[in-house]
């Protein structure tokens, strides 16, 4: 992907659910490092978006472009470059955080001993090094969400997509979890928020859904 | 590839051992239905057709047990995305899953065919040559289970749809292995009548559902 496209080119994008549309002549042009906020009223369609910027879902109608990868015919090489935390954590219950890490890692390649380093440097990251080995059925769900942001960045993405990133986070979690992902140099970012403010803060561009 | 194909088959393992939910189910449902045909048909002894029916429908109905939970937490879990957000072939998870559940099926059968012998055979000579007979039947079962139980999980009605498409898929499968094993469980020791043929339209059947599940898997995981 060269500098000048854009890593985010969305042309009169919609989405159906049998006969209801979730999106609809969506346009957004976000360049590389950004981020795009993502605002609006519940089932205005946030997570759809997110999901379809992800290759999650096919777009009904329009064109997606993600990282220079026309979507849907182009998905495949959009993987392993997106990092989706979802507003809810998505972790296997019955594994501990760092198995589910771990596996994480491994299915995208990353070699074992950088995966236990980085496992390691994320869980300290969000103060879960000493609950890492506690199956995520035991854990709050702000732990999970710790966790879960963990994961979204394990491997390095070149897009964060965060949908309510801060669901089930007490303060002290969300300064950890907003430091994470907030770290990456150059990453393109799109956040979905209820929390208007702190969505426009961090924002370089809007989207009013 | 094979990385990512040992780190699922692992999980699925690992989060089996930890928790137990469909091993402890299948063998006992298949150890209860040996029991009640015990009673049943007041019979202390099986041979020929009638054991191998017995011994094939209980194994088939404990194995839909798993496949009905194959994909639970993958649907329930996030398991799903994290695969489709990976760089890597889909049908990993396939292969992984398909693997999970024929080391089920192995494991049941430890269990439950020593089981059906106590019960219904008068010597352990018919167990030896079942066992390249039941390893074809369950990799058939696993291939075809897998695949299934990736449509149901898709669906709200999902208890329903995997048997109700699942078994009358799997009636050659059940035919093959029953031909196979009744001549093995005939009163008087096993004999081999037409096992190879019956061998070797197993092995057809698992290798036409393996070309299948490679082909179409990537698809079902589609939105």
């Amino acid at each position: 992907m060269s500098a000048e496209t854009p890593a985010i080119s969305l042309q009169d994008l919609g989405r159906d659910y049998g006969d209801r549309a979730a999106l609809d002549g969506v346009e957004v042009e976000l360049p590389p490092g950004r981020t795009l906020a993502v605002l609006g009223p519940n089932g205005s369609g946030k997570t759809t978006l997110l999901r379809v910027l992800a290759g999650l879902l096919r777009p009904s109608r329009g064109r997606a472009a993600v990282l220079g990868c026309e979507l849907p015919g182009e998905v495949w090489r959009l993987r392993g470059r997106v990092g989706y935390l979802a507003h809810e954590p998505l972790l296997y219950r019955d594994l501990s955080a760092r198995e589910n890490l771990r596996l994480a890692a491994r299915l995208h390649g990353i070699d074992r001993a950088d995966a236990a380093d980085r496992v390691e440097r994320l869980l300290e990251a969000v103060a879960m090094s000493e609950r890492g080995d506690d199956r995520v059925a035991e854990l709050s769900a702000g732990m999970a969400q710790r966790v879960a942001a963990c994961r979204a960045i394990l491997h390095e993405p070149e897009l964060l997509l965060l949908d309510e990133p801060d669901a089930h986070l007490d303060a002290d979690g969300s300064r950890l979890v907003g430091a994470l992902i907030n770290g990456g140099n150059g990453r393109t970012r799109v956040l979905v928020s209820h929390d208007r403010e702190r969505a426009l803060a961090d924002a370089d561009l809007v989207l009013e859904l | 590839m094979t990385d990512a194909y040992l780190a699922l088959l692992g999980k699925d393992l690992r989060v089996e051992l930890r928790t137990l939910r469909s091993l402890p189910a299948m063998a006992l449902f298949a150890v209860t239905v040996f029991v009640v045909f015990r009673f049943g048909l007041d019979r202390t002894g099986l041979e020929g057709e009638l054991a191998a029916g017995v011994l094939v429908v209980t194994l088939l109905f404990a194995g839909i047990l798993a496949i009905n939970r194959l994909f639970v937490a993958e649907r329930d879990e996030g398991g799903f995305e994290l695969v489709r957000l990976a760089p890597l072939d889909r049908t990993v998870l396939y292969a992984a899953k398909a693997s999970a559940l024929l080391l089920y099926l192995i494991a049941l059968e430890l269990i439950a065919v020593p089981v059906f012998a106590l019960f219904f055979l008068d010597s352990a000579a018919a167990l030896p040559p079942l066992i390249p007979v039941l390893l074809l039947a369950d990799l058939g079962l696993a291939l075809i289970g897998t695949l299934i139980s990736t449509i149901a999980t898709m669906s709200s009605a999902r208890d329903l749809l995997a048997p109700l498409i699942l078994l009358p898929l799997l009636v050659p499968l059940v035919i093959a292995t029953a031909g196979a094993a009744e001549p093995v469980l005939r009163a008087g020791g096993p004999e081999y009548e037409r096992f190879g043929t019956w061998l070797a339209v197993l092995g057809l059947y698992d290798g036409v559902f393996a070309l299948v599940g490679y082909a179409v898997f990537d698809f079902l995981l589609e939105d």
